[in-house]
């Protein structure tokens, strides 16, 4: 079993006994579930905007070369300078490399998950620059020195209380647990930020190939702010993210905002296409756009999985997933968490290390059937279960099964195995949930059937 | 017709009623029922924990048991799966593949066969008791089985149905995932039971009996009062 694993199971087990953590997702997600399903009925039928996303998608990721060709020529026409990543370390140095030529202090960042996945704040942070959160939820996770706890909520484990006591120590203001009150406080501190920064950092939610814009959604202004107060604008976005055409946004910014929150359309959908041009009155003097491979190209080889890049980061899978409500974002010890993350982590990040993440499932496909742009999740997972069986068999399971195999292949030995249960039953019942109990796992915090002394093929037998 | 009538192992083990059940229902309806000696386990622990080769040797046995059936009826929404939905992927490329497709075809879920092969809702059945239904996920999302189950039990002469408000949530089973993660496995029991618990049912009804199995066995861990039942046992109730 890898260390990764290791931890999974033991932050599982301490998140699964948090009950007050577990009623916290779980209320906030419910309400989530009411505002979404009221959402999807603006939509004339749900299902075919699902199909239509999806087709869309697949027909970006096909021609993808063509796209992000497309993509990059029309920015750099207007003055954007396009970087291309291969790896998250080329990612980081690429925008070190920026922020030092522009002598720059300090740094805001608004929400982006791709930033987090390649450990850039860590990269800029080690020379010496100060890196500030602006969206709301990810300055409090920051203040917390946590990473996200989910993709979209990144704070959502927290109650107010939590965060006022946070903004108190922290910030040394917090005049009461008022949500806007708490936002204030925010705002206070994010301001004084932003008026002495010279570079904003952005992610990016889609980028449109057929006009070389980046289209980004938020809810707060922030990244607004960030991109037009500094004079520097960096975006940061994965390969991944791009829609062949403008009028695609028409089905994915709605569909974003229903998926992600529940929200009929997101609070700012802005696009940028370039830095400030001849006669413009603001934006960045500099825009620099850095495309990330990241192993992205190599799951985009794989025919079986490719529609994982699909993804448009809503969250929706995480939300629906009950092993994610159980035990939370911060148990998944990864940039994506829930489903999407389970999927494309041992994609990214190595296959036996982070395989745990495609076992702890059952499969119950509520991710798959929520997903709006039709990501088949958990086939994905269990396909990840094959591959990792495949190159690497346990040699315990393999074992197991192939006894199996002659146990239920051999109906003699087969009705053997249950005279032989039944018989040992009362045994059974001495050892039972103690550390000598061969089925502790189950017996611990359950019980088990008891075994009949008549079988249904027994049954069936006599009676003919 | 005749009905060749797959009892999965653990049912057969564990839950013998469940599979008597089936058989008086299919016989009380004029149809003719075989068990097979060779049917015993369609592969599924094997197949979902990536073990494909380990699996194929059972799913095999199972396929060659079945290739002469005229209708094959499965005791459980997830063996149903393995067999409707994820036999043709096992065996695709394999000498099986076609057999695989054609079994496939001919196989259904137990309430599904009832109410959308025979095109019976009304089993003459009777069972006083409030009753909320478990949507098992392999019937439900792989075979999209939803309303099947519900016209059956609406059929029942004096059971009361109240859905739970967590119906179409996973009960925590998962097969070798319930052994694996215990911890994760006994969360998403404790929230089904909750919500079951919360409609004030006697019983909880599905039709896949190893969801049962979990919730029953925190139910009883719990010494809760609320008791569990395989849909076919309900159905047999006269």
């Amino acid at each position: 079993m890898s260390s990764y694993a290791t931890k999974f199971s033991r932050d599982a087990r301490r998140a699964t006994r948090d009950r007050r953590l577990r009623e916290t997702i779980s209320t906030a997600l419910h309400n989530y579930e009411i505002a979404r399903d009221e959402r999807q009925t603006a939509f004339q039928d749900w299902q075919t905007a699902r199909q239509a996303a999806a087709e869309t998608k697949w027909e970006a990721l096909n021609l993808l070369p063509q796209h992000l060709a497309s993509f990059a020529d029309k920015l750099a026409v207007r003055g954007t300078k396009v970087h291309w990543a291969s790896t998250a370390k080329q990612a980081c140095e690429i925008i070190v490399g920026i922020v030092q030529i522009r002598g720059a202090r300090s740094i805001v960042k608004s929400k982006t998950m791709t930033a987090e996945e390649i450990h850039l704040n860590e990269a800029l942070e080690k020379v010496g620059y100060e890196v500030v959160e602006t969206d709301l939820g990810e300055f409090i996770v920051q203040l917390r020195h946590e990473a996200p706890f989910h993709i979209v909520f990144p704070s959502m484990h927290l109650k107010r209380g939590e965060i006022k006591e946070l903004f108190q120590s922290a910030l040394g203001d917090a005049p009461s647990d008022n949500p806007e009150e708490l936002t204030m406080v925010a705002r206070r501190a994010l301001r004084k930020k932003y008026l002495a920064v010279d570079v904003g950092i952005t992610g990016a939610n889609f980028a449109i190939a057929e006009t070389g814009m980046v289209s980004i959604t938020e809810n707060e202004g922030n990244a607004r702010l960030t991109a037009a107060l500094p004079k520097t604008m960096i975006t940061l976005l994965g390969i991944e993210k791009i829609l062949p055409r403008m009028s695609d946004l028409a089905l994915f910014l709605p569909m974003l905002a229903t998926s992600g929150a529940g929200q009929p359309m997101t609070g700012y959908n802005t696009l940028y296409g370039g830095p400030r041009q001849f006669g413009e009155c603001d934006g960045p003097e500099e825009f620099h756009v850095v495309l990330l491979d990241n192993r992205r190209t190599e799951l985009l080889a794989d025919p079986q999985q490719r529609d994982a890049l699909h993804c448009i980061r809503c969250g929706a899978c995480l939300n629906v997933c009950p092993i994610f409500r159980n035990v939370g974002g911060h148990t998944y010890n990864t940039t994506y968490s829930g489903p999407i993350g389970s999927v494309i982590t041992p994609h990214f990040r190595g296959l036996q290390e982070w395989k745990h993440l495609s076992a702890a499932s059952t499969l119950c496909g509520a991710c798959s059937e929520v997903c709006p742009v039709k990501i088949d999740l958990h086939h994905h997972l269990l396909h990840n279960r094959r591959n990792a069986a495949k190159k690497k068999p346990s040699g315990r399971e393999q074992f197991f099964y192939d006894l199996w195999t002659s146990l239920v292949n051999h109906p003699f030995v087969w009705w053997l195995g249950k005279k032989t249960g039944w018989l040992f039953q009362p045994l059974h019942k001495i050892v039972r949930g103690s550390p000598l109990d061969p089925v502790r796992a189950w017996t611990k915090t359950r019980d088990l059937p008891p075994i009949p002394r008549q079988s249904f093929k027994d049954w069936w037998r006599k009676r003919r | 017709m005749t009905v060749t009538l797959f009892i999965p192992c653990f049912v057969d083990a564990l839950f013998p009623r469940a599979g008597i059940s089936m058989v008086q229902i299919l016989e009380r309806l004029g149809h003719q029922v075989v068990c097979p000696k060779t049917l015993a386990c369609c592969g599924q622990p094997a197949f979902n924990s990536g073990y494909w080769d380990e699996a194929r040797p059972i799913a095999s046995r199972t396929l060659e048991t079945l290739k002469d059936a005229e209708a094959v009826v499965i005791g459980s929404g997830s063996c149903g799966a393995m067999v409707k939905k994820f036999y043709p992927e096992l065996f695709d490329g394999t000498k099986h593949a076609k057999l695989a497709g054609e079994v496939a075809a001919r196989t259904w879920e137990f309430s599904d066969f009832l109410v959308n092969k025979l095109e019976v809702t009304d089993l003459n059945a009777r069972f006083p008791a409030r009753v909320t239904f478990h949507d098992g996920c392999h019937g439900l999302r792989e075979l999209g089985i939803k309303t099947a189950p519900r016209t059956l039990l609406a059929g029942v002469r004096d059971l009361v149905l109240v859905e739970m408000a967590e119906a179409e949530t996973c009960c925590g089973f998962g097969g070798t995932f319930a052994t694996k993660f215990p911890m994760i496995s006994t969360a998403m029991a404790e929230v089904k039971c909750a919500s079951a618990i919360e409609t004030g049912a006697d019983y909880i009804v599905s039709n896949d009996s190893s969801c049962l199995m979990q919730i029953q066995g925190l139910v009883s861990r719990q010494g809760g009062k609320i008791k569990t039942l395989h849909l076919a046992e309900v159905l047999a109730q006269q």
